[in-house]
């Protein structure tokens, strides 16, 4: 074929591939700096009250060209290459397979991963204290897999777009602190149970009533929002979360305001408080103590919790309620042509994801032992929608690794300190002012890349006689 | 004998549009009746008021002796009336067998088995496709799958709206043929809605002409194939 085209001269001859790489790299990386000079090379500062004195960046102007011509060089070499034939694999790849013989093994080690991880931390990092940022960054990520997990009720199993998530789990935030430090409970249950049952016990007992508050408020928010649908549905869910949130700075009485709700008291060893005292946990079990035994401890808590949700919807997955949801979110009239209630389906869905959302915030409050409504804004929510869109709507071991990968990947930005040098982007860069940046260009990336969510198969809820694993190619994009 | 399904004077509005304007309709246990019209007649809406969405502003629908005009639609549905919904309207995520299972959600899982193994009977493609999503069937399959899955209901009268819709002939074909047998070997009752008049009113018993809201034709359904009007209206440019 080539020889036929060249033979009868009517083609040119085609310059040497690098050398059409080569050129492009230099031409774009000399527009990239001509480009970026005026944009980023010079800069007005303001010298306390004084004139603004113009700083120069040369060399970040460089680094970006420099970026931009390498890229572009890579690109034409490779994925560019003029004549270059697009692979179509006739057997799936061995990347693939390997997949496919990972995929059983993926949970079982996900969840041994999830539970030694306090002990890993704690041999890394060599001790107790030393290993306390790491657990935290635990917790904080377990936080994120479990209001994911809960909202994966809502959005990806029963289909209805929620962007006010955050105001369950305020509900269950606000709940736990106004419950615990309240006064009459307290001295109710010093009068009946005994001085410091309370403190000891609140978050136990506390915790399915948060949850149950916040189901409460999910069929509050339900009832009016039953007859819509997508967009709609979403700018509804999202002024509830505003209007939550303003109620809660605005109703200074019962709130207290925006200076929040502080002093509530720690989680206990199921009534064992984590102190240096006699009763305490550590001279209990003959510890010594250290105060991080109530951080994995409370590591422990969100792992058992976050385990419960993924439970429960497993569960419910295979129950009638929990395939009514999936059919839902496929098909609302057809739904109600098999004489399934729609209306009850859909608040059956708000109240489960709502309940898990203030399991949550119960656990927020108990860690934090603050509350304020600065902790709840719509960032919140968009965070979670993102979390469970990245890693596949419906899919959970997804939307677990989509929470640590950008949980924990946002928390690793605080460690790129060598942007901060001089001839980059200086001292003030404050890398994880950019998370939300980064945090796009991974939107954009997974959806490129990956459109259907991190993990798009599914295993069939149901089945006959094997398991099959429902393919996730050749649905609609965006519908995993 | 009173009719299983009878809808009397029956008005429908779309906010102040009306779309019917006092329908009389009846299907008798173990007949196929089928409803004919234009486009905009209001076929689909009749469909839809029988099964209580939109609900009908004026007159009475009545199944099995009992009046159904005032329920809500999934308690309509409950009562051994079984729909396949205009433009099929599949699980498209879903697997084969678990659109199947959906259709005998409400019903519980006491006959399954023996349902499944009757459909598979009736459309054998849905056994070969029972691991595939929904949404990946062929329109065929999907209006298989929808009276399928309509059927998993076990019900009295089967509701069809437009089961032809974008079909190749050989399918609509054996998806009529399909219906002549349930109602032949098991005396399924069907209130058939369909543009494609000529398989229609050949499958039927009995049949309806719609024009505007308004019945203006009926009889069996070889008597209108004869009658010049129909065949003016509804057959001219082939079947």
């Amino acid at each position: 074929m080539a020889k036929a085209l060249t033979g009868d001269g009517s083609a040119p001859a085609r310059p040497a591939p690098l050398a059409v790489a080569l050129k492009d790299a230099v031409v774009s990386g000399v527009i990239t700096w001509l480009l970026l000079l005026p944009l980023v090379g010079f800069r007005a500062t303001e010298s306390g009250s004084g004139p603004l004195t113009l700083t120069t960046r040369f060399g970040l102007v460089t680094v970006f060209a420099v970026v931009v011509a390498v890229l572009r060089l890579v690109m034409h070499l490779t994925v560019w290459r003029p004549g270059r034939e697009k692979r179509v694999a006739a057997t799936p790849s061995a990347l693939a397979g390997l997949g496919a013989r990972i995929s059983p093994l993926a949970k079982p080690a996900f969840f041994t991963l999830a539970l030694l991880y306090p002990l890993l931390a704690v041999v890394l990092s060599g001790g107790l204290t030393p290993s306390r940022y790491w657990i935290d960054l635990g917790i904080y990520i377990g936080s994120y897999v479990m209001l994911g997990w809960g909202l994966n009720i809502v959005v990806g199993l029963a289909g209805l777009l929620d962007l006010g998530y955050v105001a369950f789990y305020a509900v269950g935030a606000y709940a736990f602190a106004l419950l615990s430090t309240s006064v009459p409970i307290n001295d109710f249950m010093a009068g009946h149970l005994g001085e410091g049952f309370w403190a000891a016990w609140s978050f136990w007992v506390c915790l399915p009533v948060c949850g149950l508050l916040a189901a409460l408020w999910g069929v509050i928010l339900g009832f009016p929002v039953l007859r819509l649908r997508g967009d709609y549905l979403a700018i509804v869910t999202l002024a509830f979360g505003e209007i939550i949130r303003l109620v809660l700075i605005n109703w200074t009485d019962f709130t207290n305001g925006g200076a929040g709700i502080a002093s509530i008291p720690p989680i206990s060893f199921f009534g064992m408080p984590f102190s240096a005292g006699d009763d305490g946990f550590a001279a209990h079990f003959g510890l010594t103590f250290d105060p991080m035994h109530r951080i994995i401890f409370l590591y422990f808590v969100i792992l058992a919790l976050a385990a419960l949700t993924a439970l429960v919807t497993l569960r419910l997955r295979r129950m009638p309620v929990g395939r009514a949801w999936e059919a839902l979110r496929e098909d609302e009239i057809a739904c109600r042509s098999l004489g399934i209630n729609t209306t009850l389906t859909k608040l059956t869905a708000f109240a489960t994801g709502a309940m898990f959302g203030g399991f949550a915030g119960a656990f927020f409050a108990v860690r934090v032992r603050f509350v304020s409504p600065e902790s709840f804004t719509f960032i919140e929510s968009a965070m979670i929608l993102a979390i469970v869109v990245l890693g596949g709507m419906g899919s959970q071991i997804g939307v677990a690794a989509a929470a640590v990968l950008m949980i924990g990947g946002m928390e690793m930005l605080r460690n790129l300190s060598f942007l901060k040098s001089d001839w980059l982007l200086g001292p003030d860069f404050d890398p994880t002012l950019y998370r939300m940046l980064i945090f796009g260009f991974a939107m954009v990336a997974v959806m490129v890349w990956r459109p259907r969510g991190l993990v798009s198969g599914r295993l069939a809820t149901i089945f006959l006689k094997e398991r099959k694993t429902v393919s996730g190619d050749l649905v609609k994009e965006g519908h995993g | 004998m009173t009719a299983l399904l009878s809808v009397k004077g029956v008005k429908t509005y779309y906010g102040n549009i009306v779309a019917l304007k006092g329908v009389d309709v009846e299907v008798n246990e173990g007949e196929i009746v089928t409803l004919i019209g234009a486009n905009g007649a209001g076929k689909s809406t009749l469909m839809m008021t029988i099964c209580g969405a939109p609900r009908a502003r004026e007159g009475s629908i009545s199944f099995a002796g009992r009046d159904i005009t005032g329920l809500p639609t999934h308690e309509i549905m409950r009562l051994k009336i079984a729909q396949s919904p205009e433009g099929r309207r599949i699980f498209g995520r879903m697997s084969v067998y678990e659109n199947l299972q959906m259709g005998a959600a409400v019903a519980g899982n006491t006959h399954f088995q023996d349902d499944l193994e009757r459909m598979f009977d009736l459309f054998p493609r849905l056994k070969e496709r029972l691991h595939q999503r929904g949404g990946t069937l062929s329109g065929g399959e999907q209006q298989m799958l929808a009276i399928a899955r309509a059927l998993m209901t076990r019900p009295r009268l089967l509701l069809l709206d437009e089961p032809s819709l974008g079909l190749a002939p050989l399918v609509v074909k054996q998806i009529f043929d399909a219906i002549r047998d349930l109602n032949r070997s098991e005396g399924l009752t069907v209130f058939l809605v369909e543009q494609n008049a000529y398989h229609a009113l050949r499958l039927a018993h009995r049949a309806y002409v719609l024009v505007n809201g308004l019945v203006t034709m009926s009889g069996t359904g070889k008597e209108l194939l004869e009658r010049p009007e129909v065949k003016a209206a509804y057959l001219e440019g082939g079947h």
